[in-house]
């Protein structure tokens, strides 16, 4: 339902993404790996419309939106949290919700009716709220969240926005390593149940055996190899541009 | 009578350049706009206007070295005294307050002035008188107005030469183009930004000093120069030389001619000029985002 | 949660609305009409606040709007007299403003923080010079004089003074009421919800589907609307405009009452406004050097109390609760 094709982006002469392609079905939950600076935010970007590629295509249900500004993809139905947490801080934590909810219905623009009295949305949000265990915060302001929480909140935000395909970078980071199977498990249940099409972008590597069906690489701009988590992992040039080990 | 009016233009772009190149100096060194930039030209109009009337006799050039010298260091004084006391407490503050805070200095300062010169309008044309004027073509022409293009000129080139050349100056720049940058690279940011708000209040107070020779000290006499400032600002770029300097030209003559031209409707034009460039260039003709 | 404090502001509302019906009998006339002046000024800053609080754009030329709901006024009453009636005058008000702040909106709405402050502050220099200088149609610097209006076909025959504190008072109470209860809805609705969005994080509201610059156009213009609205009631009560209140002074002032009287509350703006008529005119009328006063005060509600009047009673409330 994904389909990346040829994708090229340079940032001056610098090529960080060097002929991408890769599909995601509906269902699927697929993660993507790849050293620092390979360019995985870059691609991040490339599908949510924040950067434009050079040269390729990106389809999302057989139409074309490799040009399209972000706002038509969300419409399409492609949504992403962010690494670095972008809420509506000083909102509290069930409008940065509603607010989603409230542009899907394009009710965003509506003046009279205080946002509280939108029954259908307001009790959508607190579901997704309970969903994502942050129920009991839902007046609080977004700013007074723990770190992790926030990001929780961030990836929630994403997933109101009922898109048929959601990215997810890094979607534990910054959470408490006690914590992070718990937060994953929320993730992606709620996703599970929703048959969302996924990409996680994860640096932990037990997260993503545990989480994910298909499992790609990215490195120097490229797809390496993709498949299921253990074989991929156990691929010998996936091993050393991962962990720059070679067995001698 | 082109002539003329052209060099109406440069004399007007004289004031207009020392004005708006302390506002600008202040802007881009410490990101503030100082709305009480007029009350510190004013401080130096009445200041040069004291010490015009003040000092009799016929040694003009000494006069005017006076009187301007005393205008920049009454206007840089104030400057530092605004700078320590109501600035430096508001670098982490948001913005609005930044700007309300030079707001009630302009206020304050304008009282001030009031309080310690009166409110009558002082004449200190001596100067102007002496000079005299020029042929030029078929006109004469006032040598003190060529006097005024001389000094913005050597003082134009002279904050070049600093900015520049000198180890202050590049430091300055520093700070103009990365706070944090500069901060890290272990550069004296306070005692920096101290010397970059009272260089831009001296400025202001010199250009107040060049013009009371040729109006009269009154209260107030700061607010059209600042909006003057303020539009060759924007229009040339927030905190760049060139476009202060560029900047001056264009609104002098624009105002020179338009005076001829469409006598009511200067001000307007100037504006409306200012707001075509914000819309199409937001950052000015020279300015950085 | 959000329903206890939701009664507990309309109760609030009720009692200080029936206080209000009742000011005129123990405030003399000339404290009334000062009063009227702050009322007007109250919706003023409320519409300054719905982009500086609720949008995060400081606006530092919002004379400009309050002076085309004053002149859209003036104009009527100096070229129309015969027809110069209250619900025309307010038409032709917020006919002016709606065509400026839509103009001016558009341009401003793609810049933010210091440039948005620079350009609106351009702009309404722009209005003032021509306000100033188009003394044919506009009166130039003497202005415009006000009279008594008819009120939907009815003459008041009476003295200026007594229609300002009889009748015009219920008028403008009432305008201020409806204004006062529009803006406090408008900031609830989803649209509310959405400026503040992109007030927090222009990124994130772009990413959910909030349009950030349309956004900020429409707060633009309503902002803009009632702050023409503001200008046409305090017309009547002044009896004259000027341009001054186009002048980047006057608009200081309007920024100067949102924060004194605390810009994160609602109601905070309404607070500086009349503590501001007050503070101005006790100023002006003890001591010639009224701006050392005004300056200073505002320096040291910069400095000591950001967050203004209400802000210091919030501060208060929450150390008293401990």
């Amino acid at each position: 339902m994904l389909e990346v094709s040829n994708l090229v982006k340079s940032f001056g002469k610098f090529m960080v993404i060097n002929g991408a392609e890769f599909t995601i079905q509906e269902n699927e939950i697929v993660g993507l790996l790849g050293p620092n600076g390979a360019g995985k935010t870059t691609l991040v970007n490339l599908i949510s419309g924040h950067l434009f590629p050079d040269s390729g295509a990106i389809m999302l249900s057989g139409r074309n939106i490799t040009k399209a500004p972000p706002y038509q993809r969300i419409k399409l139905g492609i949504a992403r949290n962010f690494q670095i947490t972008q809420l509506f801080e000083e909102l509290i934590v069930l409008d940065n919700v509603r607010n989603c909810l409230l542009s899907l219905q394009n009710k965003l623009n509506r003046f009279f009716k205080p946002a509280s009295a939108y029954k259908e949305a307001t009790e959508e949000a607190l579901e997704i709220l309970d969903t994502f265990n942050l129920g009991r915060f839902a007046g609080e302001l977004a700013a007074n969240l723990s770190e992790g929480d926030k990001k929780i909140l961030d990836t929630a935000m994403a997933f109101a926005l009922r898109s048929k395909f959601l990215l997810l970078d890094e979607p534990t980071s910054g959470v408490a390593t006690a914590d992070k199977f718990k937060v994953m498990d929320t993730i992606i249940q709620a996703i599970k149940d929703r048959g969302t099409a996924t990409m996680i972008i994860e640096h932990d590597m037990d997260i993503v055996s545990d989480y994910c069906q298909k499992v790609m690489v990215l490195s120097e701009g490229r797809i390496l190899a993709q498949g299921e988590p253990q074989a991929v992992m156990e691929n010998q040039l996936v091993q050393e541009t991962l962990f720059g080990v070679s067995d001698e | 009578m082109g002539l003329i009016y052209t060099l109406n233009g440069f004399y007007f772009a004289a004031f207009l350049f020392l004005t708006s190149l302390g506002l600008s100096i202040i802007l881009g060194v410490m990101g503030i706009l100082n709305l009480a930039h007029g009350a510190l030209y004013a401080i130096g109009g009445f200041v040069a206007a004291y010490i015009i009337g003040l000092m009799g006799g016929d040694a003009i050039v000494l006069i005017i070295i006076a009187s301007a010298l005393c205008a920049m260091i009454a206007a840089g004084l104030t400057g530092m005294v605004e700078e320590t006391t109501l600035i430096k407490p508001m670098y982490r503050r948001p913005l609005e307050y930044q700007l309300l805070i030079t707001f009630g200095a302009l206020l304050i300062i304008e009282d001030l002035i009031k309080l310690i010169f009166g409110g009558e309008s002082r004449y200190a044309s001596a100067p102007f008188d002496a000079m005299g004027s020029v042929r030029i073509a078929e006109s004469t022409y006032p040598l003190y107005f060529l006097f005024v293009m001389a000094v913005a000129l050597v003082a134009g080139l002279l904050i070049f030469w600093l900015m520049s050349r000198t180890r202050v100056g590049i430091m300055l720049r520093a700070i103009e183009m990365d706070r944090e940058m500069a901060q890290a690279m272990g550069i004296p940011m306070r005692k920096l930004s101290v010397m970059a708000f009272v260089l831009g209040a001296s400025l202001a107070g010199l250009s107040g000093a060049l013009v009371v020779p040729t109006t009269p000290a009154v209260l107030g006499m700061g607010m059209e120069p600042l909006i003057m400032a303020f539009i060759v600002v924007v229009i040339g770029g927030l905190g760049s030389l060139k476009g202060a300097f560029l900047g001056s030209l264009i609104v002098g003559q624009t105002r020179s001619f338009g005076i001829v031209y469409f006598p009511e409707m200067e001000m307007p034009l100037l504006f409306l000029i200012a707001v075509i460039i914000l819309v199409v260039k937001p950052e000015g003709l020279f300015g950085q985002k | 949660m959000k329903r206890y404090l939701f009664n507990t502001r309309a109760y609030a509302y009720v009692a200080v609305f029936v206080a209000l019906l009742f000011l005129p009998r123990f405030l003399g006339a000339y404290h009334l009409m000062m009063f009227e002046s702050g009322l007007a000024f109250a919706i003023m800053a409320m519409a300054h606040n719905l982009l500086l609080r609720y949008g995060g754009l400081l606006s530092f030329g919002h004379g400009a709007y309050f002076a085309c709901g004053a002149y859209g006024v003036g104009l009527l009453a100096r070229y129309y007299p015969d027809h110069f009636s209250f619900e025309l005058a307010i038409l032709c008000a917020l006919a002016l403003s709606l065509a400026i702040s839509v103009l001016f909106g558009f341009l401003v709405v793609r810049h933010t923080r210091i440039f948005f402050s620079i350009l609106t502050l351009a702009l309404s220099m722009l209005i003032f010079a021509i306000l100033v200088k188009a003394y044919n149609f506009t009166g130039g610097s003497d202005g415009i004089r006000v009279e008594i209006p008819t009120f939907f076909g009815y003459e008041f025959d009476m003295r200026r003074i007594q229609f300002l504190v009889g009748p015009y008072y219920y008028i403008l109470l009432g305008v201020f009421t409806a204004a006062t209860l529009t803006l406090l809805a408008i900031v609830n609705s989803p649209f509310g919800k959405a400026l503040q969005a992109t007030r927090d994080n222009e990124l994130r509201a772009e990413m959910i589907g909030a349009q950030v610059k349309k956004t900020r156009w429409y707060a633009f213009v309503i902002s803009g609307l009632f702050a023409g609205l503001a200008g046409a009631v305090w017309s009547f009560v002044n009896g004259h405009i000027t341009p001054e209140i186009s002048d980047w002074v006057f608009s200081g002032e309007i920024v100067y009452m949102v924060l004194l009287g605390g810009f994160m509350v609602f109601e905070g703006p309404i607070v500086g406004a009349l503590v501001f008529t007050y503070l101005k005119l006790y100023a002006i009328s003890s001591t010639e050097y009224w701006m050392l006063i005004i300056g200073s005060t505002l320096v040291i509600l910069v400095l000591l109390l950001p967050g203004g009047i209400t802000g210091g009673f919030r501060s208060l409330f929450l150390r008293l609760k401990r």
